[in-house]
């Protein structure tokens, strides 16, 4: 009882800030611009949607199998690696961790556009004689989404990997098996909730991605995140808006679940 | 059941730690099929000798000889030493099958060949039916035995126990001591076992090495070094034993207010030492058993313990007694004596 009141204020914060509004998106996606199913019907039979949404799952696909696997080898640095290495990598993770996703997104705009310095330096270099197109694409989301979320996928390895018995590797070795088999045969095992934690929380992370595709891909790449912006400030259309974010919140409430029944990660 | 078993020699054998000396001049033979234990306290060098052993750590000085062999810098995949660590160290994502197979698919055996000796070793452990568990579905001392299965699977020439039944209780621990016993007489395999359990150690072992303060204290047969014990060190770790001030003058002891016959030279020595078991109580003054007062009397069920005190010089002594056998008058207060046959007497 003490328990409960101890979190009340808690909870009662979550219900104003969060299940209020959520309950207001559901609302509307049933009652504007008047009661019934049509936003879901309309959304769900515009073909335009679909592509988004089919964009939208692939970018964020590639990308959480992208984050998670170049996480993968530095988590390993960090974790397991010689101490200046592990000082070295630590401050690789986490300075971009703290810096605001708009600066970063602006650094890479400044990098990877036609004029950035990336073209420049090659161009300079005699590498190549036009600019190549690295942003307003699926590429140059890519690389932002990516850059972003790779210390999202290296906390859960991180925690995988420390928590790793370190004689289960020296029994492998002792056993004289190569350090290719022990790395793919017991460590990587080993560490699979911590792949499936990891990639799990990426792609929940990258569905909702606003400014890195808003930026990098220059209105060209638009991902669902976009769509639902364009339907609520310049076409306005509330309750399409609404049935969309409220699609979008049971798929991937759907998915997780699944995946989490699936493989048990988060159980332990 | 197997034919190679190796003989590891090991030569002036030392490590440091950067400043710390961990082990020092280390020197031992250990005969192919042999079950040698390393027993020591905590921090006596036991572990890091075997680590070195095993190839995981590598000697700061001397060398080790494999079967003849200079192997001191070959790292632990290239020795194939099999090893049982503390804790088990089984892979948590393997059934038991899996972990048995492991070191014979690394070996790149057939398929068949993996079957049916993966069978052959999960009934030699006892393990019928448990082949398709994972470790974490397993009790303590099932572990040991995946663990005891995938060391010995490959038939490896050496096999090394760190500490293997620290974490059994004791009945379970009683039971796999036989096993590895009976283990051991099967399979030939030269067995190289760390505890710091001396009863454990007495118990498995063909010959004891014993390690303080990262030197070898003694090495010999387990009545060997519980009888005839090189030093102090060595008789107070393993057992109990009673240990006496002491003059010595030409072939004779002066002990606790008697005089007895020395079984040896006794150059340099203070102590005269007697393991309690080897003691006899008479209630009748004697002049070759030395007096003492009962100071306390503890019922322990079979036996009943004695806590003594020698009248001349206050010396506390043991003395285990049959409960049968003991004297109800024998009582805190009571004056007795104490005798023991001189050869019996160790001298440090």
């Amino acid at each position: 009882m003490s328990r409960t009141l101890l979190i009340a204020p808690l909870l009662l914060f979550l219900g104003v800030t969060y299940l209020v509004p959520l309950a207001g998106v559901l609302l509307q996606s049933v009652t504007v611009p008047e009661p019934g199913l049509q936003n879901y019907q309309e959304v769900l039979g515009d073909p335009l949607v679909w592509s988004v949404i089919w964009r939208t799952l692939r970018i964020c696909l590639f990308v959480t199998v992208l984050a998670t696997v170049l996480a993968y080898p530095l988590t390993m640095l960090w974790v397991r690696g010689r101490r200046p290495v592990q000082i070295v990598v630590e401050l690789c993770i986490m300075i971009p961790f703290w810096l605001s996703v708009l600066s970063r997104t602006f650094g890479w705009l400044s990098m990877l556009s036609n004029r950035g310095l990336l073209n420049t330096w090659l161009k300079d270099l005699g590498i190549i004689d036009m600019s190549l197109t690295m942003v307003r694409n699926d590429f140059g989301v890519i690389v932002g989404m990516v850059h972003f979320l790779i210390p999202f996928a290296v906390f859960p390895l991180a925690s995988a990997m420390r928590n790793m018995d370190e004689r289960v590797l020296m029994a492998a070795r002792g056993i004289g098996a190569s350090r290719f088999r022990v790395f793919w045969q017991i460590f990587v095992p080993m560490t699979w909730g911590g792949i499936m934690g990891a990639a799990l929380l990426v792609f929940v992370f990258s569905i909702g991605f606003y400014v890195v595709p808003t930026l990098l891909g220059g209105g060209r790449s638009v991902m669902i995140a976009e769509l639902i912006y364009l339907r609520i400030f310049q076409i306005p259309d509330w309750g399409i808006a609404a049935a969309l974010s409220a699609l979008i919140m049971v798929a991937v409430g759907g998915f997780l679940v699944t995946i989490i029944r699936r493989t048990g990660v988060g159980s332990q | 059941m197997n034919t190679s078993s190796a003989a590891i020699e090991a030569v002036a054998i030392g490590k440091d730690f950067g400043s710390f000396t961990a082990l020092d001049d280390i020197s031992m033979t250990i005969n192919p099929g042999e079950f040698v234990t390393l027993l020591g306290p905590s921090g006596s060098g036991k572990t890091t000798f075997l680590m070195i052993l095993s190839g995981f750590e590598q000697a700061t000085r001397g060398s080790l000889l494999i079967d003849g062999m200079d192997r001191t810098l070959s790292p632990a995949e290239a020795r194939g030493f099999g090893m049982v660590f503390q804790g088990y160290a089984l892979f948590p994502h393997m059934t038991v099958e899996e972990n048995i197979a492991f070191p014979l698919k690394v070996q790149k055996r057939s398929a068949a060949q993996i079957k049916s000796r993966v069978a052959e070793m999960i009934e030699l452990v006892g393990l019928a039916g448990h082949g398709h568990k994972k470790p974490t579905g397993l009790s303590g001392g099932q572990q040991q035995r995946v663990a005891l299965a995938r060391a010995l699977a490959y038939e490896p020439p050496v096999l090394l126990l760190d500490e293997p039944f620290s974490a059994l209780d004791k009945n379970l621990r009683g039971q796999m001591q036989e096993e590895m016993r009976r283990i051991h007489a099967r399979m030939g395999t030269t067995f190289v076992f760390v505890t710091h359990d001396q009863s454990e150690a007495l118990a498995l072992s063909s010959r004891i090495a014993i390690f303080n303060h990262g030197r070898l204290q003694q090495i010999a047969t387990p009545t060997e070094v519980y009888e005839r014990p090189a030093n102090r060190f060595v008789a107070e770790f393993l057992g109990e034993i009673n240990v006496m001030p002491a003059s010595f003058t030409s072939g004779m002891a002066q002990v606790g207010g008697i005089s007895l016959p020395l079984p040896g030279p006794a150059e340099g020595a203070t102590h005269l030492a007697v393991r309690p078991e080897k003691m006899t109580l008479l209630t009748g003054a004697d002049a070759t058993a030395m007096p003492c007062k009962v100071t306390d009397r503890i019922y322990m069920g079979a036996t009943s313990r004695l806590l003594l005190e020698s009248t001349t010089d206050a010396t506390p002594l043991v003395l285990d007694q049959p409960t049968a056998d003991l004297p109800d008058g024998v009582q805190p207060g009571r004056q007795i004596w104490v005798r023991w046959a001189p050869t019996d007497s160790l001298i440090f």
